[in-house]
Order: structure tokens, then C-alpha cells, then sequence
């Protein structure tokens, strides 16, 4: 059981265990980074990302509740340090919206607009424009609406990570799902 | 419930938030064109799953391991100091805040036109204590920008993960200091704490090795608008305000 050898890791990570961490940060890396690349939409970010909340992780692992979900306390540490990582970005780029990953083709390529007969491509099809709607989303509507919808954070705890009051925090999440719903439309006319 | 549920309504239903879920639901069942609005969005959230994002291998946990265990190496003493002896404790600079605030209240609306001389005695000294407080955090801020200005000296690879430990003490605090100078309308204060934190935020979170060329980046931020000298004068002058003798109970700097 993954949980049960999470607890067990942990509590032998706060005596001073290196190898057990090690094995904390290999089970979880890999959805960290999807975490931090849905956020960050940049794979060098995202890897930024995944160093620094296994690092800060394993700092405050003494502040850790051994009852609740090691992958759930760390998963909130991860988007905290994603969004430090797009308000840095925002202040440089002033707030010019993200481009898709050039390294990253799927979210690069633009949806093609004629129905398409083979499903796959259509999957492909869906792919990239929820890619492309992703990136669009300003740093605080993606973060509050993958914080909501990812990992089920309520509303007020999204409010207190993003330094947001609770009607702020929902609008920013409504913001979020209705700009990706229109960006999602003409899949729907396609596929009806 | 009286009228058609909002797509704000339907989305909050279904994150478990809306206020009366129980009013939603019954409409939901007498209603085709909300039940269908239902429908619609929760397809599109499930489309919304289907994003492009990059695939990593087996071997990626390996991969983050060997970047992040140079990182939990024990904290790095600066100035013979650890991360923690060198941040005030957190709960610590609360408590500071708090007991301006309530120095404040009992200002703002005191029991008698005039208050007690031993009220506004009370109250200059909570309020020099914060102000002793934040010149004491500008001033180990100044020593990391330093450190941090001069981190590398001209190699290729610079490992920076002692002075972003440092960083991330110091942020905490900074926040709270910094909130508590925009609501005591010490505008020049929270200007100085503002940049400061954009600074701290970006070393905390960046990378922890750095390339000779991210380093002469980051010195630049540090030096320019004048951050290092910014905050080198406003701890001067906290200092020098809390040296003043008989100091008025609501002193500002100067801008
Ligand atoms: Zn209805």
C-alpha cells in the first residue's frame, strides 16, 4: 500500500533517513511535475518546480500531521511553490499571458478547426486546446482553478495559499472554466 | 429555489460549496434546462482532464533525486548563525504585530477625550519594539543581499541553497511586516518591504543552482532601483528612530 509506505518513509525521513526520503521523492516525482507543469505550462519551470517543494518538503517535514496524506500535504507545498513561480513571471512579463512550451509540440500545434473523422486526432484535438486555453488563463485564475479542481482544495484554503478573499478566490476559479469552456466550443459543435 | 441556477451555481454544486445544495438539487429535478446546463458543464470539466502535458520516465524519480539531495544537506551557518537563529520566529514577530494593533485600538478610540499618560507611554513603546523589529529584519535582509550579490565570484556553477534557506526565513516575517505597514499607513515602509519581498519570493523559489550568468542576473535585480541601498538606508533610519528620545506615539519616515 503506497499511503502505508509513505507513513512509514516519513517517519524514518524525520530521523534522519536519506534513503527513505529518496524513495518519498521517487514514488511522488512524477505527479508533482504534472502538477507543476498544469500550473506553470513550462517544462524548465515545472522541473524549478518539482526541486523546491521536495526540498522545502523535506525542511518542514517536522510540521508535517502524520495522520493526514503525505502526497496531499506535499501536492499543496508544490502549488504554493508554483505560484510563487508564475508571480515572479508575471511581474517580468507584465502580465502578457504564457505562451505554450515550445518544447512541448502537443501544446504548440494549433487545433485543427474541420470535424476529423479519426477519434484520436479529435482526443489530440481536445488535448491541445485545453493545452492552449491553459495557457491563456492569467497565473491566478490557473492557480486557483487547478487548486479547486485537481486537488480539491476548498475555496477558502485556495483564499489563504493565494492571498485572495473568498469571492475573489471564486471568481477567479468561474473566470477560469468559462474562459476554457468557450476555448472548448467548437470541439463541441464538431463532435455533435 | 426561484429561478434558473447560474453557471457559478452548477459549478459551485459541483465542487460541494454552494450554499444551498439541497434547493439546487431539488430544481435540478423539475428542471430540463438547468438539468441539461448540468450536463454540458460536466462534460467539459471531464474535457478539461485532457490536457497536453509532457510524459516523464521510470527512471524521472531517480532523475529529481539527484537534483534535490545536494539540497537537504544541514543548513549552511551564515554570519555564525543557522536559517533559524538568524530569522526571528514567526510566532514571535506575530506577536509583536498584534500587540501594536491593540496598542493601536486603545489609541483610536480611548475611554476619555485624553488618554492616561501611562496608555501612550505603553503604546511608544509597542510601537518601538516593532519598529526595533523590522530594523533588525532589514538590516539580516541587507547581510543575505550582500551575500547573495557576491555568491560565485566568477564560477561556472554557483549552488545557492544556503542563501535561499535564508531567503525563505526571512519571507515569512516580511509579509507579515509588511501588511502591517500598509495598515498603519507607512507607505515609504511597505514600498521598501514590498520590493524586498518580490526579491526574496524569486530566490526562494528559483532554482537552487544557479549559472554565472543567472547570478550577474540576480545581482542586477539586486542593485537595481537601488534595493540594496534602499533598504540599507530605511534600516538606518528605524534605527535612528528608535534612538530618538521622547518620540511622538505615531512617528513616519520621512519620504
Ligand atoms: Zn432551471
Amino acid at each position: 500500500m503506497r499511503m502505508e509506505d509513505d507513513a512509514a518513509d516519513v517517519t524514518a525521513a524525520r530521523g534522519g533517513d536519506e534513503d527513505a526520503y529518496r524513495r518519498l521523492v521517487e514514488r511522488h516525482s512524477r505527479n508533482v511535475f504534472r502538477l507543476a507543469y498544469r500550473m506553470t505550462r513550462s517544462e524548465h519551470d515545472a522541473e524549478d518546480v518539482v526541486q523546491n517543494a521536495f526540498i522545502k518538503a523535506f525542511r518542514r517535514l517536522e510540521h508535517f500531521e502524520s495522520r493526514s496524506n503525505f502526497g496531499t500535504w506535499l501536492h499543496r507545498i508544490a502549488a504554493n511553490c508554483a505560484y510563487d513561480v508564475l508571480r515572479t513571471q508575471k511581474r517580468r512579463q507584465r502580465e502578457e499571458p504564457l505562451e505554450p512550451d515550445p518544447a512541448n509540440p502537443e501544446a504548440r500545434a494549433l487545433p485543427s478547426l474541420g470535424p476529423s473523422p479519426d477519434r484520436l486526432a479529435e482526443s489530440a484535438d481536445v488535448r491541445a486546446r485545453v493545452a492552449r486555453a491553459m495557457s491563456r488563463l492569467s497565473p491566478l485564475e490557473r492557480s486557483a482553478f487547478v487548486m479547486r479542481h485537481d486537488q480539491g482544495l476548498s475555496i477558502r484554503e485556495i483564499g489563504v495559499a493565494l492571498g485572495l478573499d473568498t469571492s475573489a478566490t471564486k471568481h477567479s476559479i468561474f473566470r477560469a472554466v468559462r474562459k476554457m469552456r468557450v476555448a472548448l466550443e467548437p470541439v463541441s459543435e464538431v463532435a455533435s | 429555489m426561484n429561478g434558473h441556477l447560474t453557471e457559478e451555481d452548477l459549478l459551485l454544486l459541483h465542487y460541494g460549496e454552494l450554499v444551498d445544495a439541497e434547493a439546487a438539487e431539488r430544481h435540478l429535478l423539475a428542471c430540463d434546462a438547468c438539468s441539461a446546463a448540468r450536463e454540458a458543464l460536466l462534460g467539459d470539466l471531464a474535457a478539461l482532464e485532457n490536457d497536453a502535458i509532457p510524459e516523464r520516465g521510470d527512471d524521472y524519480g531517480a532523475a529529481v533525486w539527484a537534483r534535490v539531495q545536494p539540497g537537504l544537506r544541514p543548513p549552511t551557518r551564515l554570519f555564525g548563525m543557522t536559517p533559524r537563529q538568524f530569522a526571528m520566529p514567526a510566532a514571535m514577530a506575530a506577536t509583536i504585530v498584534l500587540a501594536f494593533f491593540v496598542g493601536r485600538v486603545t489609541h483610536v478610540a480611548p475611554p476619555s477625550p485624553t488618554p492616561p499618560p501611562q496608555i501612550v507611554e505603553r503604546e511608544v513603546v509597542r510601537e518601538r519594539i516593532l519598529v526595533v523589529a523590522v530594523g533588525d529584519h532589514l538590516e539580516k535582509s541587507r547581510m543575505v543581499l550582500v551575500e547573495l550579490s557576491h555568491a560565485g565570484n566568477g564560477k561556472r556553477k554557483v549552488n545557492i541553497a544556503a542563501e535561499q534557506q535564508w531567503a525563505e526565513n526571512l519571507l515569512a516575517n516580511n509579509r507579515l511586516y509588511r501588511q502591517t505597514a500598509v495598515r498603519a499607513g507607512e507607505n515609504k515602509v511597505a514600498s521598501v518591504l514590498d520590493d524586498l519581498e518580490r526579491l526574496l519570493v524569486e530566490v526562494a523559489s528559483g532554482p537552487s543552482e544557479l549559472t554565472a550568468e543567472e547570478v550577474a542576473t540576480l545581482r542586477k535585480r539586486i542593485d537595481s532601483g537601488g534595493l540594496l541601498f534602499k533598504v540599507k538606508v530605511l534600516g538606518s533610519q528605524l534605527r535612528g528612530r528608535e534612538r530618538a528620545p521622547g518620540h511622538d506615539a505615531s512617528p513616519k519616515v520621512i519620504s
